[in-house]
Order: structure tokens, then sequence, then C-alpha cells
């Protein structure tokens, strides 16, 4: 993730035999898949199903921690996939579909996860107390897993509903939600690791718990959970990759925000002998806003070349193209400031805070307020 | 010389980070405008939304088209210049910076570095030289030596490729921004302005469009639709510009052979898909080819992609059922979506505007029950299992054709209605939905004609006709008076009941039950009115009775026994009855048949800024990531004849982890040129 991290000569000369075993499971993974699903894709899908796999790796190289992850996920994930055996009646009647491993579960259990976490976080910072801050980080590792889990089981579960209606979830606002949780949780865990302080989860996990809370609401008030099939537009496999771009972007934005809650309090004294230093803090709040400036200007060319295709434009001021474009102005002007002018203090902290409200308009409020093209998630 | 320095002033000032960041922001600010009001709309929309006073006003800004507006373009061509300034004004010290490394520093300067430290050896210089040049192109830096009297400086640098990273992301804005302006309307503008080419209006045919707006094949830069319906072709793409249209000339010919359109079982749209037939003009070439949404075909330079769909003018063959009294047998017409035919039947006189038909409309019929108290836990229950499953109950059902019209009468009054096609289902019985609204923005209220005993509307067009028509109170009121009396009553009983069911009739035949509700009102006392209302719709329910075995009788059909099915029938009626006084035209149109021609709608571009933005978005990533990720170190290794020894590092940017990477090199440098006195530091 980090390419440069940390300036060791070589990344490669730390793999071990771990990294080479992940790598072949990789592999074999992408090649089950092939074999299994290779039908249901096209010559696009299949490049990126490959693309996955060095990706995959070279995350799992870089921090280990996530290798144990995905493999968990995607072994949760199996499991519950031979429980279905192809019919989706099982979700009712197998125990462990429907308290554990099917997609709608999975999900609650990732929510609650994540709250518990957060609490378990907030004692930690509260009562200096180290077993909490672990285990506030065992149950933020379990919630993405459970996460990761059920949006594979519920890409398998849209086609068991029918191979026309079948599709990658991340098409609508509701699982958008999920995967903007599940990313932020990760880039978190990383930060959590590289920084070794887990400190800062109390504040970063508050964000994620809004996204929780509200991905709650949008269930349980809008039963917005269930499988739609895609609209001709959204038939296509930019998806794949435009829209977890995009989310990398968001989720570091979001944690750039919190951090910098985190700094300004510690700059007001408060908190301040629990929070890592001012300079940590900054430090992490620029990595965060490097990363999702990278990745979101990634998503916003993919996203045009997307546009391109199916619009026939590759942009056309549409207003999430322009709230994007108002985001990415926003943080390059962010960036401007702080590597240009070698600004540093309360004002890029409060700018990184006030950016997730800019962003947050992007994500939910466009949908909220504003019609357009992108309208695929509406409240 | 002042000239000179006002210009030089103004340089500074462009590629100054302060304006840049200034254009940034109003940038970001100027973009809001656009997506708070919506661009591009029918200038009428804009006109009923400000009114006449805004309007002009707000046309002048630009704000319909905010994204096109001059002030919108300058504002984008300050930040290329802006850019451009700064990447001229840095590009040559940069460049300079990036080749150079500083073997002639001093070590005054050395020393004032924040990472420094001074150490010593016992090594004669050029061995020491020696192995510190092989560390440090073993840790990826490239260095050179600089002899000095005293000794010698090894500088070594690497990430310099940052500073590359630098001028490709902010070329890539000005080429971004340069290929844009090709592709947006700019291009038109100008033709518009020095090609003397203006915009027409919309409605009217295309051979009658004068040249001045039409545009040439020569034209390298348009966005425009071609609107072919099923079966036929098309060579012309028409631009919309403001409130009015251009024509562009296509260099082939476009037909459409068929229009795919599919549907989810819920009813969302799955597929659009137009197969046409491209023919070159200029050689009489043809390709066959489907064009779908994400499947986009280029042919001549001319990219053509799948926008909408609409009506290519299905025909409908309509079957009028005259409202008026006397019985008139009903009437067919046929009409074509789009178009408008004239409707003059037995002195009736309007003109029927059909806008549209759907050929299916997939409704939810569940009923909404009340729900039922269940605990959180069966709450959460109910959400917990596959995303496959609704929690709330969902009967979808395809409820058939539907079409919309307009009536407009002979002074130029129009109403809209929408019928449907087949009988729905509600609460158990089924009718014939008849919509109509005043206006486009109300919602359609609906006429419920019900269903007879033989699945057929007729007995209320039967039932409707006799009881609206005055001729037949008389008799309608002496039937009901028999039936509802019996033969005991007295004569004055008779009378008054007959008088009092005809003035019903009468009063039901102008309004329905406004105009009986008005008259209780008006003549009852309030503690009564109930009471008479009750009595008022017996005799209108009777009426109704004897009014429909009276027709059925005329019609020569056999008795009918009333039951259950039957009185329902009878309220249902004398409700629709009542509706169709106020239904605001003498006749409904049912739908008999239909023919349904699709037309596809192409969206066919030539975009030439295309190639210049995608090659701009590639070097933007490549810039972005160069700038954030390559990170430059400079290494300063001072080596003394007299044994002293300097080490320094610097980085282009502060971080936290410049200092971890100092202290790593000065480890392992020290334990290289004092191998005895340090311990050999681990790597």
């Amino acid at each position: 993730m980090d390419i440069a991290h940390s300036g060791t000569p070589s990344p490669l000369r730390r793999i071990g035999l771990g990294d080479g075993l992940f790598a072949l499971a990789l592999v074999c993974a992408a090649g089950f898949a092939l074999s299994q699903y290779g039908a249901f894709m096209d010559i696009y899908d299949k490049a990126i199903l490959a693309a996955v796999v060095p990706s995959l790796a070279a995350i799992g190289w870089a921090w280990k921690p996530f290798r144990g992850f995905l493999v968990a996920a995607a072994a949760l994930a199996l499991l519950s996939i031979s429980l279905y055996g192809g019919d989706l009646a099982r979700a009712e009647q197998a125990f462990f579909l429907k308290y554990l491993i099917s997609s709608q579960t999975a999900i609650m259990w990732m929510s609650a996860l994540f709250f518990i976490a957060t609490g378990a976080y907030w004692i930690g910072l509260i009562a200096r107390s180290d077993f909490a801050e672990k285990t506030g980080s065992a149950l933020t590792w379990s919630a993405v897993t459970m996460g990761t889990t059920g949006l594979l089981v519920r890409w398998y579960e849209s086609y068991l509903i029918g191979t026309d209606v079948g599709h990658i979830p991340i098409s609508n606002l509701y699982e958008v939600f999920v995967l903007f949780s599940l990313i932020t949780g990760l880039l978190y865990l990383y930060y959590e690791g590289h920084y070794a302080t887990r400190r800062m989860g109390a504040f970063v996990l508050l964000v994620i718990s809004a996204a929780v809370a509200f991905l709650l609401w949008y269930t349980f008030s809008r039963e917005a959970q269930e499988i739609q099939p895609l609209i001709p537009a959204l038939q296509s496999y930019w998806m794949k990759v435009h829209v977890p771009a995009n989310f990398i972007g968001y989720g570091a934005f979001a944690l750039a925000a919190m951090i910098g809650v985190a700094d300004l309090l510690v700059r007001k004294g408060i908190l301040a002998s629990r929070l890592p230093p001012a300079e940590v803090l900054d430090d992490v709040m620029y990595k965060a806003i490097a990363i999702g400036f990278a990745f979101f200007t990634i998503a916003t060319i993919l996203g045009a070349l997307w546009a391109a295709e199916a619009w026939g434009t590759y942009w056309q001021w549409d207003p999430k193209e322009t709230w994007a474009f108002i985001v990415w102005l926003n943080y390059a002007a962010w960036l401007h400031i702080r590597l240009t002018k070698g600004l540093r203090g309360p004002m890029l902290a409060w700018w990184a805070v006030i950016g997730l409200v800019v962003t947050a308009f992007a994500f939910v409020g466009v949908n909220m307020f504003l019609s357009g093209l992108h309208s695929y998630g509406s409240l | 010389m002042r000239q000179r320095s006002t210009s030089r002033a103004f340089y500074e000032l462009i590629s100054s980070m302060r304006f840049a960041i200034s254009l940034l922001t109003i940038l970001g600010i100027a973009s809001i405008i656009g997506t708070v009001l919506k661009q591009n709309e029918p200038y009428n929309n804009y006109l009923n939304q400000f009114g006449p006073y805004w309007f002009p006003l707000f046309e002048e800004l630009g704000l319909y088209a905010v994204y096109n507006s001059a002030w919108f373009l300058v504002i984008l061509a300050f930040l290329v210049l802006s850019t451009t300034a700064c990447i001229v004004r840095q590009t040559q010290p940069m460049l300079k910076d990036m080749r150079s490394f500083r073997e002639h520093a001093k070590e005054a300067s050395l020393a004032a570095f924040l990472h420094h430290e001074r150490l010593h050896t016992a090594l004669p210089t050029d061995n020491a030289a020696q192995k510190i040049q092989a560390y440090l192109a073993a840790n990826g830096f490239q260095s050179r030596a600089g002899a000095r009297e005293d000794g010698v400086l090894l500088a070594a640098k690497q990430g310099s490729w940052t500073r590359v990273g630098y001028f490709l992301a902010h070329s890539a804005i000005v080429l971004i921004c340069i290929g844009g302006l090709l592709d947006g309307n700019l291009p038109l503008k100008m033709q518009m302005a020095l090609g003397g080419k203006t915009t027409t209006s919309g409605n009217q045919l295309i051979s009658d469009i004068k040249p001045e707006s039409r545009l040439g094949l020569d034209n390298w830069s348009f966005r425009g639709n071609v609107f072919i319906p099923e079966g036929k072709s098309s060579n012309v793409a028409i631009l919309n510009v403001k409130d009015g249209i251009l024509l562009q000339d296509l260099p082939f010919t476009v037909s459409l052979r068929k229009f795919h359109l599919e549907h989810y079982s819920t009813g969302m749209p799955k597929r659009f898909a137009s197969d046409i037939l491209i023919t070159d003009k200029a050689t009489g070439k043809s390709v066959e080819k489907t064009i779908e949404v994400n499947k986009p075909f280029e042919f001549d330079g001319i990219m053509m992609y799948q926008a909408s769909f609409e009506d290519g003018g299905s025909r409908l063959h309509l079957l009028g059922h005259d409202l008026r009294t006397g019985g008139k047998t009903p009437f067919q017409t046929d009409a074509t979506v789009g178009e408008a035919i004239k409707l003059k039947q037995d002195g009736l006189d309007y003109t029927l505007e059909l806008g549209s038909f759907r050929p299916f409309n997939i409704e939810n019929m569940a009923n909404d029950e009340p729900a039922a108290e269940t605990s959180k836990m069966a709450t959460l229950e109910k959400h917990l299992g596959s995303g496959a499953r609704s929690v709330s109950k969902k009967d979808l059902r395809n409820v058939g054709p539907s079409f919309e019209y307009k009536l407009r009468d002979s002074a130029g009054q129009a109403r809209e209605y929408q019928n449907y096609m087949l009988p729905i289902e509600q609460d158990g019985a089924w009718y014939m939905l008849a919509g109509m609204r005043d206006t486009p923005a109300a919602p359609f209220r609906f006429m419920r004609i019900p269903m007879d005993q033989d699945g057929k509307p007729d007995s209320w067009f039967m039932i409707h006709s006799q009881l609206l028509d005055k001729s037949r109170h008389a008799e309608i009121a002496n039937r009901f008076v028999a039936t509802a009396l019996g033969p005991d009553a007295g004569e004055t009983v008779r009378e008054r009941l007959r008088e009092t069911t005809r003035k019903t009739l009468e009063l039901f035949a102008i309004g329905g039950f406004e105009s009986l509700g008005k008259f209780i009102e008006s003549t009852v006392p309030a503690a009564e009115r109930d009471k008479a209302a009750d009595v008022f719709v017996k005799i209108l329910e009777g009426s109704t009775w004897e009014a429909w075995k009276l027709a059925r009788s005329a019609a020569g059909q056999p008795p009918l026994e009333l039951d259950q099915k039957l009185g329902r029938l009878l309220r249902d009626s004398l409700n629709a009855t009542s509706d169709s006084l106020h239904y605001g035209a003498p006749v409904y149109l049912q739908l008999a048949s239909f023919e349904e021609v699709r037309a596809t709608v192409l969206q066919v571009t030539r975009s030439p800024g295309k190639p210049v933005v995608y090659f701009g978005s590639l070097l933007l990533v490549l810039g972005v990531f160069a700038m954030l990720y390559i990170r430059e170190r400079r290494l300063f290794v001072l080596i003394k004849h007299n044994g002293d020894a300097l080490v320094a590092l610097s980085a282009n940017r502060k971080s936290m982890d410049v200092e971890e990477t100092f202290q790593r090199h000065r480890k392992a440098i020290a334990a290289l040129l004092d191998p005895a006195t340090t311990p050999p530091a681990q790597s």
C-alpha cells in the first residue's frame, strides 16, 4: 500500500515462506474462481481477476496480518457457499447460514462487532487499558472479516436469484456503505500496525460506527438490504474497479478527518496524555490523505472512462461528477499547502475535518438532495 | 521598464501558490452552482421556476449551462495559465536540482542539516570512500565524489524522479483542460459566432431546416442525438443548443432494424439494444451492429451510443364510448402516438393528441397490511439470512398496457387522460381505470368503471346512459316506486316518493353525489343530514337497479337476479357515474388493440479531445504517485584526511520516517568507517 514505506532497501527481501504460500493460495483461488464461475465473466472481468492476484499478494507481503484476514474471510465465504449448495432457501434452514454466515447475518455481525470495538477502544483510551485496546483491535479484525464474508456471500446469493441478476455487491448505497466500513476499518488497522499504537482506534471507529448506524437504519426502515438487479448503465466490468478505488478514497478521507479531530484535541491538551503525540497524528493524517487522494484520482479517471462508454461522454458535469471534482480540488489544495508551503498544525487538521463534510456530501448528500445520472441509491 | 516590471509582477502572481490555491477554491465554489440548479433544462422550466424578472438575469449569467458559460471557461483558462506558468517557472531549476549531486557542498552547510552527525574514521580516506560508495550503491543511491583539499565529499541521492512527478501531474492538468475544451461546446460557439450558424426551432420537418442551421461533415467536434423509429433510417443528428436545435449531417445512414427492450420481473429495465445497419454514404459499404448501453460502436470516427428510447409512433386502435345520454353506439378510430387527430362525431369537436403508450405496467398489488406488533428480536430475525429475501410482502403484477392522451376542445383547452387497456382488480372486483387531470403537475384521478358479470364494461355504459337521461327519469321513478312500496301503499305516499325519486335523479344527473350533498346541506338541518343521505343513497341504488333492468329489456337481454355481487356492481356503477360527471370529456377512449413501434435514440459524438484527456489522465496518475510515493533523499558523507567524518541527510519533505532512515544509514556508515569502535549495526 505504502510503496516506499520506511525506506527499507527492498520490501521483497522480507518475503518469507508464508508470503509464498499466500501468493500461491491467491493464484489457486483465482484459478478456482475461473473454473467455477468463468462462464459468468467476460474477458475484462477475467483480466481484473488476474490483476487482483498480484495486488492482494503485494498488500499481503507489505502488511502481514492482511494475509490471515483474507484467508479467514475467504474460508468463511466458501463454507457459506458450500452450505448453500445452490439453494437460497437454505439461508432459513441451515443454522450456520441463518445465524452466522449468510450475507445479511454476516453484515449484522459486522455491525455489532464494529460497535463493540468502538466501545472497547474508548474504554482502552479512557482507562489506559492495554487489554481493552487489544480487544478493540481483535474485534475490528473480526468485524472486517465478517463484513468481507458478508459481501462475498452476497455476491454468490445474487447469482442464486438468477444469473441475469447476479453482480458484484458494490452497486447501490447499501452495498457501498458496507464497503466503506470495511475499507475504513482495514486502513485503520494498517496504520495501527504501522505506527504501533492502538490509541487512534477510538476516534476512527467512531466514523465507522456512524456509517454502520446509517446502514442499520437503511436496512430496518428502508429495506435497502434486498438485492436488486442492475440497470443497463451499471452492467459493466468498470464497476469492479471504479467503485473500490473510490471507496479507498472516501475511507482514507474519513480516517484522516477523525485523526484530524484527535490532532485538534491533543493540541488543545485534551486527552493529550492518552493519545499519540500531535506529530504522529499529523503524519497519519498526511499519509491517509495522500493515499486517499491518489486512489480518488484513479477512481475519478476510471469513472470518466466508464462514463465515456456508458453515457457517451467522459465528463458531463453530472452532480456526482462535479462533487467528486470538488472533493478532488479540496484535497489537492490540502496537499499543495502541506507539501509546498510546508504548513503544519491545527489549520490542516481543521481542513481535514471539513474535508469530511465535503466528502460526505459527495458520497451521500448528492444522492439525497440532487438528482442526476448517478442516482443509484436514493434515500 | 515599468511595463516590464508590471508583466513580471503578473507572471509572479499567476505562477504563485497563493493564486493557484485561490483558483482551486473559486473553481470549487463555482462548480457547486451547477449542481444546485439543474442544468440544460428546457428554458420554459426556468421561466416557470424563476419568473419573468429573474429568468433573463440568470440567463445572462449563464446559470442554465454554468460549465459552458464564458465566466466558467475564463476561470478554467486561468487555471491552465497558472499551471503552465508554474511549470515554466519550476522546470528549469527543478531539472538542475535533479541532476545536481551538490558534491561541492560546504561543510558548514552540511553541519546545519537537521539530520547530521560527526563521526571518526581510522581508515585512509580512499579506502573509506570506496567502502561508503559501495554501501551507497547497494542501498539504491547514486553518488558522486567531490574531492576537496581536506578530504572527499560523497554526495548521494535517490528518488529524484519525484520531481518528474511534479512535471507530469501539472502538465496533465493542462492537457486535460485543453482536451476538455476541444470536446466542450466552445467549437460550436465559434461556428455560431464566426460561421454564421444559428439555431432553429425543433418543431419543423428536417427537410425544412435551412443551411444556416445545418453543420457540415467537416465539423470535427460535436455531440448530438439521432432518433430512428423501427424500420426507418436517419442521416442527421440533432444538437440541442440553448432553446433551439442545430442539425448535424452524418457521413452515413443509420437504419434501425429492431429495438430490444428487456425487463426484469420487477419491471426494472434490463437491456436496451438497437440492431442497426450503417451505410457509408461515400463508399456504400454497410455494417450491421448491435449497440447497447456500455457497448458503443465507432464508425467513420464517430462514436455511437445507446442513449435512450422513445415511442416510434405506435398505432393504437381505439373504441370511443360516448358519455353523453342517448345511448350512442361506440365509434372506432385509429391514432398514432405522437400525432394529433380530429374527433368529430355526432357533434363532438375535439382534437385527440396521443402522447404516449406503455406496453406493460408492473405494479405492486400487495395489500399494505397494518404492521402487526412484532418484537425487536423478530424484526431482527427478519433481516437475517440472505440478501435475496424481501421483508415486506410483494405481489408484482403486470397490469397490462396503458396510454396517455390529451383532449383539446374547440376553445383550445386541454385535459390529460390516462387509460389502462385491461381491467385491474381492486378490493376483489375488476375495474377499467380511466385517469384524468387538469394540469400536468397534478396526479391522475381515476374513474373506476366496474366490469359486469360477463367481465365487460358494457353494463356500466347502459346504466350510465339511462341514469343521466332526463327523459328516462319519470319511467325509472315509476318502476322504483312500484318495487319499493308494493301494492298496498296509498297514492299520496306513492306520489311523494315518485317526486322525491325524480328530484333525486335530476340532482344526481347534474353533478353526481356532489350536487346531492349540496342540496342536503342547504335544505336539511345538520342533525338529520346523515339520515337524509342514507335515504337518497337507497333511492339512487334502487333507481340504478331499475335503470339497468329497463336498459336490459330494451336491449332484449334476459332479466337478472339481484345478488350480493350485482349489488356491489350497482354501487360501483353509481360511483363511476357520479365520477363521470367530473370526467371533463364526453368520451371515454378504450384501447382495443395496438401495434407497438419503438424508436431508438443514439448519441453520436466526434470528440477530438478524448485521446488528449486520456493521455493527460495517465500522466496525472503517474505524476501523483511519483510525487506522493517516491521520496527524495540526499545523503552526504564527508571524509577528511584527518580522520574526521560527517554524515548528513536531507529530504524534500519533512516527515517522521526521515529521522528513522537517517539513523539507519548513520549506524551503518559509522560501522563501515570505524569497525573497531562501533558495534556492527544490524541492517
